[in-house]
């Protein structure tokens, strides 16, 4: 068993690390303040041909495994929590479906563009009655000559609004089920196609996050991706390989208050000695650390997997599951060890917190996830 | 416009420097490309932009180095020249630039050689100016501003000097070495780190370079390093106590006659 990173995997991360510490870190407060799209922070990653990582380079990606790209945003969301998540909705959830079960012809239409990072994508999967239920999706695809009249909502669509493409799930077929769904690749600016504003949230507040509607919103029916009725498995797909990266997230943003909490620890001085020599505050970060081992080996598993062809269904939702939930615990004590700084905005780890919190709900919340498991578990599926 | 940039692997300066038995305990420390050199290859990468020809890193330097010298080459360097020999280390800054002089002569074909100021390890500030010595080239050290003439033949050159700044010309070839401030060295592209280990990758020994070991390395070595220490401990911070105006009469006094600052 081989534990150790490849000489490239190590270079990604020196190289993003580097990058993002004196790039992206030094704003994170700011964009997380002002709730402003970090549009340069997005340049410069695309210019150090970061937006496409793990796609081929025949499709304009970097050619990387998908290791690399789990440590990339790891490092990222080290350093801003709202990039990372926008880097991650666009490479898994938005290149993904294109380039997994997109035709020649879309793959080539748009994976150039998005992974050069000039255009960002999105995906489109939940709906004010579709979240955990996502087969329940409501919007609807009605064939008419060469295009599908989409009709329908969707809702909290990371990066919906400010998206060049988004891929959309719709029933075309009401009558059979998951079965019925379709997925589109519906374009920025389609008549029908309407953005709604940026929903205000707890935290990743540089990330816009959108609710999208269609009104009579005609797609040419190039634009359905892969065959009719494939979408909800399409879906799934994306899903296990994005649960990778929000897992690759949560353990950037475990370490970032790790680190914060280490700092602190050793700076703050009560009862005449810094309070890191307290056998509370040592078992604090002795767990924090200890869990934060584990979600890291949990998520370069699954990442492995991913790159070795194997199935990992399983193992990215396990990843997923227990990385989320090391970030909240993580979190959680880095502001107890901060005490009432640790509640001001003052500190780093008031930010952290708020951010970390979707990683155990987006891409399918902790509930989705055991349930996914225990299904492993229970049959053979 | 082919360039030499001479590249050293040192210690991160945010590593733990542990000193046992008179000597620094290796083990754990985080090595990292020197700062200075990054400057001097962004140069070398800068001009070769402008006037083509090629970039070559030339490190001295164990086999480990191997990681921060692929990093030269992720930025955007074309080949690589390594001294690993292990009768190469251990030296000091002559034998260091006895070798690279060598290897210098043995590629024979360049326009300009760029070295950092110093490596941020021993601080010696030396190999730059000791190589032009050997090579029988001009050098300007410590430039903060650098441009080459359009034909490529000459250069200009600014370096700090104690209140104001040196404006040099030099004829090229030239033995160049960075300040910080000279450029902001290019992070290395994920495309960069794809394509850095498919580039030619030369180890050098001692006898490719027609050198008698008993002249580089530790054999070499005209300085000899007695013993290591740590800095002594800064001592703690002291408050005096008072109210403001008198206290400030006691700080300034102490800061003239004990801490003699001022």
């Amino acid at each position: 068993m081989d534990f150790e990173l490849s000489e490239e995997q190590r270079m990604v991360r020196e190289m993003v690390r580097e990058f993002a510490q004196k790039e992206i870190a030094p704003r994170a407060a700011e964009v997380d303040r002002t709730e402003e799209f970090p549009a340069e922070n997005i340049r410069k990653m695309a210019e150090l041909g970061l937006m496409g990582l793990p796609y081929p380079e025949e499709y304009g990606g970097g050619g990387g495994d998908y290791l690399s790209y789990a440590i990339a945003v790891e490092e990222i969301a080290y350093a801003c929590g709202s990039t990372a998540l926008i880097y991650a909705a666009h490479v898994s959830l938005g290149c993904g479906p294109i380039y997994y079960f997109g035709t020649e012809a879309q793959k080539r239409k748009w994976l150039p563009h998005l992974c050069s990072g000039q255009g960002l994508a999105a995906f489109g999967l939940t709906e004010p009655e579709a979240g955990s239920d996502a087969g329940a999706t409501r919007t609807t695809a009605v064939r008419d000559g060469d295009f599908y009249i989409l009709n329908g909502s969707k809702m909290w669509i990371t990066s919906g609004a400010i998206a060049d493409v988004v891929t959309c799930t719709a029933k075309t077929d009401p009558a059979a089920g998951t079965r019925g769904i379709s997925c589109f690749l519906v374009e920025k600016g389609t008549p029908g196609f309407i953005p709604g504003k940026n929903e205000p949230k707890m935290g990743l507040k540089g990330s816009v996050t959108s609710a999208l509607s269609f009104e009579n919103c005609r797609v040419p029916a190039e634009n359905l991706l892969g065959q009719e009725g494939e979408g909800y498995k399409q879906m799934l797909i994306t899903l296990d390989g994005g649960r990778i990266s929000i897992g690759a997230m949560a353990v950037g943003l475990a370490q970032a208050a790790l680190d914060e909490a280490k700092r602190y620890a050793q700076q703050r001085v009560q009862f005449g000695r810094p309070i890191a020599e307290f056998q509370a505050i040592q078992w604090m970060l002795a767990d924090m650390a200890t869990e934060i081992e584990a979600a890291r080996l949990m998520v370069y598993r699954a990442a492995a997997m991913k790159d070795a062809g194997l199935r990992f269904t399983k193992e990215a939702a396990m990843a997923k599951l227990f990385a989320s939930e090391v970030a909240e615990r993580a979190a959680f004590k880095a502001i107890q060890i901060h005490g009432g700084y640790g509640y001001s905005r003052e500190y780093p780890v008031e930010r952290i917190y708020r951010d970390q919190r979707l990683c155990s709900i987006g891409e399918g919340t902790s509930e989705i996830q055991r349930l996914v498991i225990a299904r492993h578990l229970l049959d053979r599926r | 416009m082919n360039s030499i940039v001479c590249l050293k692997e040192v210690p991160d300066t945010e590593t733990r420097i542990e000193i046992r038995g008179g000597k620094i305990v290796e083990e754990g420390i985080q090595y990292v490309v020197n700062p200075y050199d990054e400057f001097a290859l962004e140069e070398a990468l800068k001009w070769q932009e402008k006037f083509g020809g090629k970039v070559t890193i030339l490190c001295l330097g164990p086999e480990r180095a191997r990681e921060s010298i692929l990093k030269g080459l992720a930025m955007g360097a074309d080949e690589v020249y390594h001294l690993a020999d292990p009768a190469f280390l251990g030296g000091d800054a002559y034998t260091t630039a006895r070798a690279l002089a060598a290897a210098i002569q043995k590629l024979g074909d360049y326009d300009i050689i760029f070295c950092g100021k110093q490596a941020v390890d021993e601080d010696n500030a030396a190999v730059g100016v000791m190589l032009a010595e050997m090579l029988d080239l001009p050098h300007v050290s410590v430039v903060s501003r650098f441009e080459i003439a359009a034909d490529g033949k000459s250069a200009r050159a600014e370096r700090d000097i104690e209140g104001g700044r040196e404006v040099v010309e030099t004829p090229l070839p030239a033995v160049v070495t960075a300040q910080k401030g000279l450029n902001e060295p290019r992070y290395p592209s994920f495309r960069g780190i794809r394509q850095a280990r498919s580039k030619p990758f030369t180890q050098w020994t001692v006898a490719d370079l027609g050198l008698d070991a008993g002249g580089v390395g530790a054999a070499g070595a005209k300085l000899q390093v007695m013993e290591v220490l740590p800095p002594p401990d800064r001592p703690p911070g002291r408050v005096i106590p008072g109210e403001p105006a008198e206290a400030v009469k006691e700080l300034v006094r102490l800061l003239r006659e004990e801490a003699k600052v001022i």
